[in-house]
């Protein structure tokens, strides 16, 4: 069979299907952008920085611009999965690897060295790439630029060039488009405009994307965090209590309605570049069921950890003595445990039948976490909990999820594990939304009665690696705390079997043995039983 | 223990088998010539578009057969001993059986057309096709244009497959309209110009003669009967239908018609011998149904069904309300109840249809013209509910009721325009019942 990956090493061709001469320009256009780039990375002194960033992003962005609308708008409007699985950059193919390495590498660079990017430390100037970016960090804020300003920059261009490209790709599905220019809006004003705003208007307040919630945005409850928004008024105040009620109000009620896509693919910024520069590479994701049991113990290991450590790293900063501040210690330790347990309770009361045998490792889950808070709080003295230094766990946390997993492993590896690695596998935000979906969301996908034929569009799409078809073909409903909702799967569907949609909770999970068309006596035989 | 063995490892086969398997403790062995594992046929298009790999084709795991203790051969069974409830393999091997069921699916049509077994020519079914079209048709260069003959679902797809490499494809069809033994007129021609839409070289009321040959037994052209005109090509796809395929079975002593011959409880002549999906043939057509069915989900409807009589509770093959649904090119097609095209329509069907201005939306309602029931509908760019037609149908609506709440069938994903007012208008004004 040759349903051959093109694993060639020729550059000249890599693809099955040649892109057009319009293409190749466009291509070039961005890499001469990229290229710019790359120089400053290398330390070329640019005359009029400005100009020359300004150059790069430009020509990044006419080129892929310009590149889509060749690829899309001289077609008629559809799906266009052409040639993915041919492509060597979106099918492992040798170019996947390459651009997989250079991808890892930057991050590596960026997390760990950023010092090999041009940043000046100790009061020096900048050079090199970061260097190239003063010039538009300074006309936001003022300021120099650091390294994550450049990342900041980077992402935002990404989120939206490759934005417009999918919003073209998708230009028959305004589900889609909408998603899409949400996600473009939320990256360009919360994540990069309005941090850049804050800090013009006061400069001590702590960077704070509106939108990254704990415990995606695990540095919120910090030391230096939370004396940086206490040491602003009200505003720090008002910011303080926005975050957390964020998680505890916002979060499910918004979940309860919408299900978790109202975060993980309108809103989140790990979600933006997923679903708009890794869109190509949605179809990588394992669809195994291996992967999956994998998939369960990361996550909420995950999760676990950023409970422990966040609960831990606040617990240093409280004090003993109630005449300083109301929150001690020892009230504080009580409220996680106490609120743990009432969801745990709640959660085995009401929905003790729908977990099945998950219920158990959700014990399990449940008990680890009381033991470790317990075993912190006495083990804890001034500056060490669980006999280590507290900053130590805080920061093994910071370098292993925060920066290897979430960033090296979940964009750099996009071209081999698919764009959603760290959503599936690691994000907290995500086990967290996706616990409330699968328990207490109106949200589902819909399967439309007997109309499957398994042809397995939908779980090649799936970017979550979520088998779809194994329900469709099954006439059940898909209800997967990992659905980010992001509506591709409907979208590919050649014979409209599923429909992303928010109903009642009643009915919502739906298995059936007999399809829809059958004998109605034999349904109701077998579907009973 | 009872040997269940299905020749055949397509939809109908797997889905008795699953469902034999969660009835009982049979031993079940499935034989395939085709394939190691099940795959969805329905699929292989988009192997060759490049939009999955052979591998996503296949529904489930490869260790699913095992834990479920669902024996896989794979041989070709060359003829059957009923006496001996023996099997035959070409191989040289022999195979006993308790019960056998007969799910051997379909093979393309051929008339006799002379050239129709040259290299370059082939339909488009089995995985061997899709094998055979990857090395006649990789790409433009190897392959300058390819010539399809027979315009239903399968040439139709064939177009997109060819298409999607820029392969020239020139479209034969015998009808005056794209499918229009299916299809009313107003759903067929719209679908006559996507197709030309999408640079396709349509050729309706056309004819292929005969096909022609280089030195070396490779497909060269076409000649088209009416013209006789000459299109050169590299390769030909027939798909001009599909027969059940039961070549092995002659000479058994299984009744056979076009199909093997079953009953309602999809038995064969033979006891302990049954034949399911589309290879079965009903002795008397089932309501609107043709005897033979060649369709995923009736397949899939006679597996389930038939797990039942071969698990001891003795059921009827007794499909409910008729249902389909197909892609052209961008278009997806859905169908519920009974539309019928210009020929063969009954006469008190009457139908009313809407088109969208943008030439890519429309749909076809048909009712009956004295009471008004509603009979079925056709929709081409508009998803609707499968499980709302179906209770309309079995509550035996009107039209006017459906007319009215077509809003609530619609499943089009979210925010997409909504075109029932536009419908209802246009109905009011066309049935002038407002």
């Amino acid at each position: 069979m040759s349903n051959k990956l093109n694993h060639s090493m020729s550059l000249a061709k890599p693809d099955a299907l040649d892109i057009t001469t319009k293409q190749k320009i466009a291509l070039a256009t961005g890499l001469i952008g990229l290229f710019i780039l790359v120089l400053a990375l290398f330390n070329t002194n640019f005359p009029n920085k400005a100009f020359f960033l300004s150059l790069s992003l430009g020509l990044i962005a006419v080129g892929i611009i310009v590149y889509a609308r060749d690829a899309y708008l001289t077609k008629l409007e559809g799906i266009k999965n052409d040639g993915v699985w041919f492509k060597s950059i979106s099918s492992r193919g040798v170019w996947g690897w390459i651009v997989g390495v250079i991808l890892t590498t930057f991050y590596i660079v960026l997390y760990f060295f950023p010092e090999y990017l041009g940043l000046g430390s100790d009061g020096k100037a900048n050079t090199g790439l970061i260097g190239l970016f003063d010039p538009l960090s300074v006309l936001l804020s003022d300021r120099n630029a650091s390294q994550w300003f450049v990342y900041g920059t980077l992402y935002t261009v990404a989120i939206l060039a490759f934005g417009y490209k999918f919003i073209l790709k998708y230009r028959h599905n305004r589900y889609q488009q909408i998603r899409t220019v949400s996600v473009m809006f939320f990256q360009l004003g919360f994540a990069f405009l309005i941090p850049e705003f804050m800090y013009v208007m006061n400069k001590d307040l702590p960077y704070y994307d509106l939108k990254s919630i704990w415990p995606l945005n695990y540095y919120i409850f910090d030391e230096w965090s939370v004396n940086g928004f206490l040491s602003n008024g009200n505003i720090g105040l008002a910011l303080l209590l926005f975050g957390i009620i964020s998680i505890f109000v916002i979060t499910p009620i918004l979940t309860y309605k919408y299900g978790k896509r109202w975060y993980c693919s309108w809103v989140c910024g790990c979600g933006g570049l997923a679903e708009t520069a890794g869109d190509s590479f949605r179809q990588l994701s394992s669809k195994k069921m291996s992967a999956w049991k994998i998939e369960r113990w990361l996550i909420h290991t995950v999760l676990v950890f950023s409970v422990v450590m966040t609960t831990a790293m606040i617990y240093t900063y409280l004090g003993y003595d109630k005449n300083d501040f109301w929150l001690t210690r020892g009230i504080f330790i009580s409220l996680v445990i106490g609120f743990l347990t009432l969801v745990f309770a709640a959660v085995m009361y009401f929905k003790r039948q729908e977990l099945g045998k998950d219920a158990k490792y959700g014990a399990i889950g449940f008990f680890i976490v009381i033991a470790l808070l317990l075993i912190m709080h006495f083990t804890g003295t001034t500056d060490q909990i669980f006999y280590i230094k507290a900053g130590a766990l805080r920061s093994t946390y910071g370098i292993y999820i925060g920066s290897i997993f979430s960033g090296v492993i979940g964009t750099g590896f996009y071209p081999i594990l698919g764009s959603r690695s760290w959503c599936r596998f690691g994000c907290p935000m995500a086990a967290i939304l996706g616990f409330q979906q699968r328990l207490f969301s109106k949200f589902r996908i819909t399967t439309n009665g007997g109309q499957c034929i398994s042809c397995g569009n939908c779980s090649n799409s799936c970017e979550m690696g979520i088998d779809v078809r194994a329900y469709a073909q099954k006439g059940e409903n898909i209800v997967r705390s990992s659905c980010v909702g992001c509506g591709v799967c409907s979208a590919v569907c050649p014979r409209g079997v599923l429909k992303l949609e928010n109903d009642s909770m009643k009915g919502r999970i739906n298995p059936t043995e007999i399809l829809l068309g059958n004998d109605v006596d034999l349904m109701d035989l077998v579907n009973q039983n | 223990m009872e040997h269940i063995v299905i020749i055949g490892n397509g939809i109908s086969g797997v889905t008795l088998a699953r469902h034999i398997r969660k009835l009982s403790d049979k031993k079940i062995t499935i034989i395939s010539a085709e394939t190691d594992y099940f795959f969805s046929r329905t699929a292989l298009m988009y192997v060759y578009m490049g939009h999955m790999k052979f591998e996503h084709t296949q529904p489930y795991e490869n260790w699913f057969w095992k834990k479920n203790r669902i024996e896989l051969k794979k041989g070709y069974v060359k003829n059957v001993e009923t006496k001996s409830k023996t099997l035959h393999f070409a191989e040289g091997d022999t195979m006993q059986y308790d019960k056998l069921i007969i799910a051997t699916g379909s093979k393309p049509n051929k008339f006799g057309w002379p050239g129709q077994d040259l290299n370059g020519v082939m339909g488009m079914y089995h995985k061997q096709d899709l094998e055979n079209l990857e090395k006649h048709a990789p790409n433009n260069k190897v392959c300058n244009r390819a010539v399809i003959v027979g315009g239903g679902l399968i040439g139709i797809e064939l177009a997109e497959m060819l298409n999607s490499r820029r392969i020239p494809v020139t479209f034969l069809v015998r009808e005056d309209s794209f499918w229009n033994g299916v299809l009313p007129q107003g759903e067929s021609e719209m679908i006559n110009r996507h197709i030309k839409n999408h640079h396709i070289d349509l050729r309706l009321s056309t004819n292929l003669k005969e096909i022609k040959s280089d030195e070396n037994g490779n497909v060269k052209s076409v000649i088209i009967e009416e013209t006789g005109e000459e299109i050169p090509c590299n390769v030909v796809g027939l798909t001009a239908g599909v027969t059940p395929n039961i070549d092995f079975l002659k000479g058994s002593e299984i009744e056979l018609g076009r199909g093997v011959k079953v009953n309602r409880f999809l038995e064969t002549n033979i006891s302990d011998v049954y034949a399911i999906g589309d290879c079965a043939e009903q002795h008397e057509a089932i309501g609107n149904r043709r005897p033979i069915e060649a369709v995923w989900y009736t397949g899939r409807m006679m597996g389930e069904t038939l797990a039942q009589t071969i698990c001891g509770n003795k059921i009827e093959y007794k499909p409910g309300h008729w249902f389909n649904s197909a892609k052209f090119m961008d278009i997806e097609y859905q169908t519920y109840g009974w539309v019928f095209g210009e020929r063969g329509r009954p006469k008190h069907e009457k139908h009313f249809h809407w088109k969208h201005s943008d030439d890519t939306k429309c749909i076809t309602v048909a009712y009956h013209k004295d009471t008004k029931a509603f009979l079925g509908i056709n929709t081409f760019g508009i998803r609707m509910r499968h499980e709302t037609f179906d209770t309309w149908l079995t509550e035996k609506r009107d039209i006017d009721y459906v007319m009215h709440h077509l809003s609530e069938a619609n499943f089009d994903p979210e925010f997409y325009s909504k075109f029932e007012n536009e419908i209802l208008k246009a109905y009011n004004n066309q049935l002038q019942t407002a």
